[in-house]
């Protein structure tokens, strides 16, 4: 069995975002990382391979700089990788980019994806449930664990009446939320191992996706909006003042 | 310019943040037809102002959630120039699974539309805003409590088709919610705490403070990480919940980066830290510089003499 981990490089959860010139300044951004949710995907995976056998591919789709994330996947037990190259992501839209992971995991015979419920750049979370449609496969989102059982699978996801188990087959797309367990730390063999581990590198035109035109474009980035300074005060006695304020200035209680 | 706009449900009742969607709807001049999977809530569908029509889908696949049955069934009795639905998880994946299915694309948690179609969202969970432009056909979902509510008093016709489609995902067992407390994605106003409430049993003045006003209670992510016995459905912040209620209450947190991405869109904030440098105050509209030990009692007397 395959499983295909896709993952996403983005700005680390603790970096500052600025925008310069109607654009977010990606050469600002001070660390990039694993997509948070990819991390619960990944070790996930990682636990479902120990657990039952099979093989990880990791897949970004990505530009160049995100090729040492996939050596931090290797680092920590993805048997193979896959570098997709985009320059630049934000000039794809959902289609192309479905198009392009999904071709990716067929690419390399998966017929399981793990992948995150959305990347903590764009927030969307349309990744798992569209390259779900395109490989013609189940989806089930907000997973936080997976397990093999007979020839199939069973899920813990959350819903908004409360947690379910879910069994599904393959092929299927699981998209993590925060699990239990963080993702692994990489020992030094791991490191070495993965230095020499060489991702297959392909163009989104090997697999067939015109990634020419995007039906959206981005007109502008800006920082989110200044709030006004608010009124700060001291003690425990200015607590009656800030519930009055709250009824009478913001009328929000 | 049709909309169809896909009727959130809570159980098999219309959940509100509907109106809104219709609100968005109307905002970009569609004409909505609202589509109710399980035919879940379409009485109240046809309530609100403004909706052309009601089509109550209803099928086997609708006894249980897998979005990809869902959106199938939707999707085969759905015309429509553009989708709206809400960006809960469950709007997010249905809308996201019929996008692909038409080969469209989709824009997730829009905070605000305009004709054209021009789509505002935060990025990066609120660091940063993107406007962008994408002509119909496309899939938007919205954000709840972004879009004014569509009022009440509509009276549009109720279609009834029967549709349905394969199950994948199959339930095999519910596990109880461990508290019936309200979710913090969708409460109007949140009390959350931080690791400055010292013991996860602390908490429990938080929820005292809650029950007065109706609020669901949320915890920072160093408070979830710190504490076994505070869930990570409670957590507001960059890898938990991006909410953007009335009135946030924010405890004993601090303020890091990644709490304040979930939370700084919130139409007021109060911070409560005994840390009068903490970062929360920064975008808090009113700061209150005191122990939680001192403030909660005072809140709690006050709040409930209102």
């Amino acid at each position: 069995m395959t499983i295909a981990v896709l993952l996403k490089q983005v700005p680390d959860t603790t970096a500052k975002i600025s925008v310069s010139g109607g654009r977010v300044d990606e050469s600002a951004v001070s660390k990039w990382s694993m997509s948070p949710y990819d991390e619960y995907a990944l070790e996930s995976a990682l636990q479902l391979k120990e657990s039952g056998g099979g093989d990880i591919v990791a897949i970004t789709c990505g530009p160049v700089r995100a090729a040492k994330m996939l050596t931090d996947a290797a680092a920590v037990g993805a048997d193979s990788l896959l570098h997709v190259l985009v320059e630049d992501l934000n000039a794809l839209d959902s289609t192309q980019i479905q198009a392009i992971l999904a071709a990716a995991a067929s690419h390399c015979g998966a017929q399981v994806v793990f992948c995150g419920k959305q990347a903590a750049d764009t927030n969307a979370g349309s990744t798992g449930p569209g390259v779900a449609h395109l490989m013609g496969a189940s989806c089930v989102t907000m997973v936080s664990e997976v397990a093999s059982e007979g020839g199939s699978f069973m899920a813990l996801r959350a819903s908004s009446g409360g947690d379910q188990r879910v069994a599904v087959s393959a092929p299927c797309v699981f998209a993590f939320d925060k699990g239990t367990t963080e993702l692994r730390r990489p020992n030094v063999r791991g490191i070495m191992m993965a230095k020499k581990k060489v991702a297959e590198t392909l163009e989104a035109s090997d697999l067939g996706v015109d990634t020419s035109t995007s039906s959206v474009s981005v007109d502008s980035h800006s920082p989110p909006p200044e709030k006004p300074p608010g009124q700060k005060f001291e003690g425990a006695d200015s607590v009656a003042v800030v519930v009055s304020k709250l009824r009478d200035e913001a009328n929000v209680i | 310019m049709d909309v169809t706009v896909i009727a959130e449900s809570s159980g098999d009742r219309l959940h509100p943040v509907t109106a809104q969607l219709v609100g968005a709807a109307v905002t970009i001049g569609g004409t909505p037809t609202v589509l109710c999977a399980g035919g879940f809530g379409a009485e109240d569908a046809a309530s609100i102002s403004g909706v052309a029509k009601v089509i109550s889908v209803v099928g086997d696949c609708f006894g249980s959630f897998d979005g990809g049955a869902w959106a199938e069934a939707l999707n085969s009795v759905s015309g429509g120039d553009v989708i709206i639905a809400a960006a809960t998880p469950a709007g997010r994946e249905i809308a996201a699974t019929m996008a692909a299915m038409r080969g469209i694309p989709i824009i997730q948690d829009a905070t605000g539309l305009a004709p054209g179609i021009s789509v505002t969202r935060p990025i990066y969970s609120g660091k940063a805003i993107e406007t962008s432009t994408v002509n119909a056909p496309c899939a938007i979902t919205v954000r709840a409590n972004a879009f004014d509510a569509a009022g009440e008093g509509g009276s549009a016709e109720i279609s009834t088709v029967n549709q349905s489609a394969d199950v994948a995902v199959a339930v095999r067992e519910a596990i109880a919610k461990a508290s019936e407390r309200l979710d913090v994605a969708e409460a109007d106003i949140i009390i959350s705490g931080g690791r400055g409430m010292g013991d996860p049993a602390n908490f429990s003045h938080l929820e005292e403070v809650a029950d007065i006003i109706g609020a669901a209670v949320g915890a920072s992510r160093a408070a979830v990480d710190t504490w076994d016995e505070i869930p990570h459905g409670m957590q507001v912040g960059q890898t938990g919940k991006t909410v953007t209620p009335s009135l946030y209450i924010a405890v004993g947190i601090r303020g890091a980066i990644q709490h304040l991405a979930g939370m700084r869109t919130g139409k007021y904030i109060v911070a409560i830290n005994k840390d009068p440098d903490a970062p929360i105050f920064g975008v808090a509209d009113y700061g209150i510089v005191a122990t939680w030990e001192d403030a909660l009692p005072a809140l709690k007397a006050e709040l409930g003499n209102l």
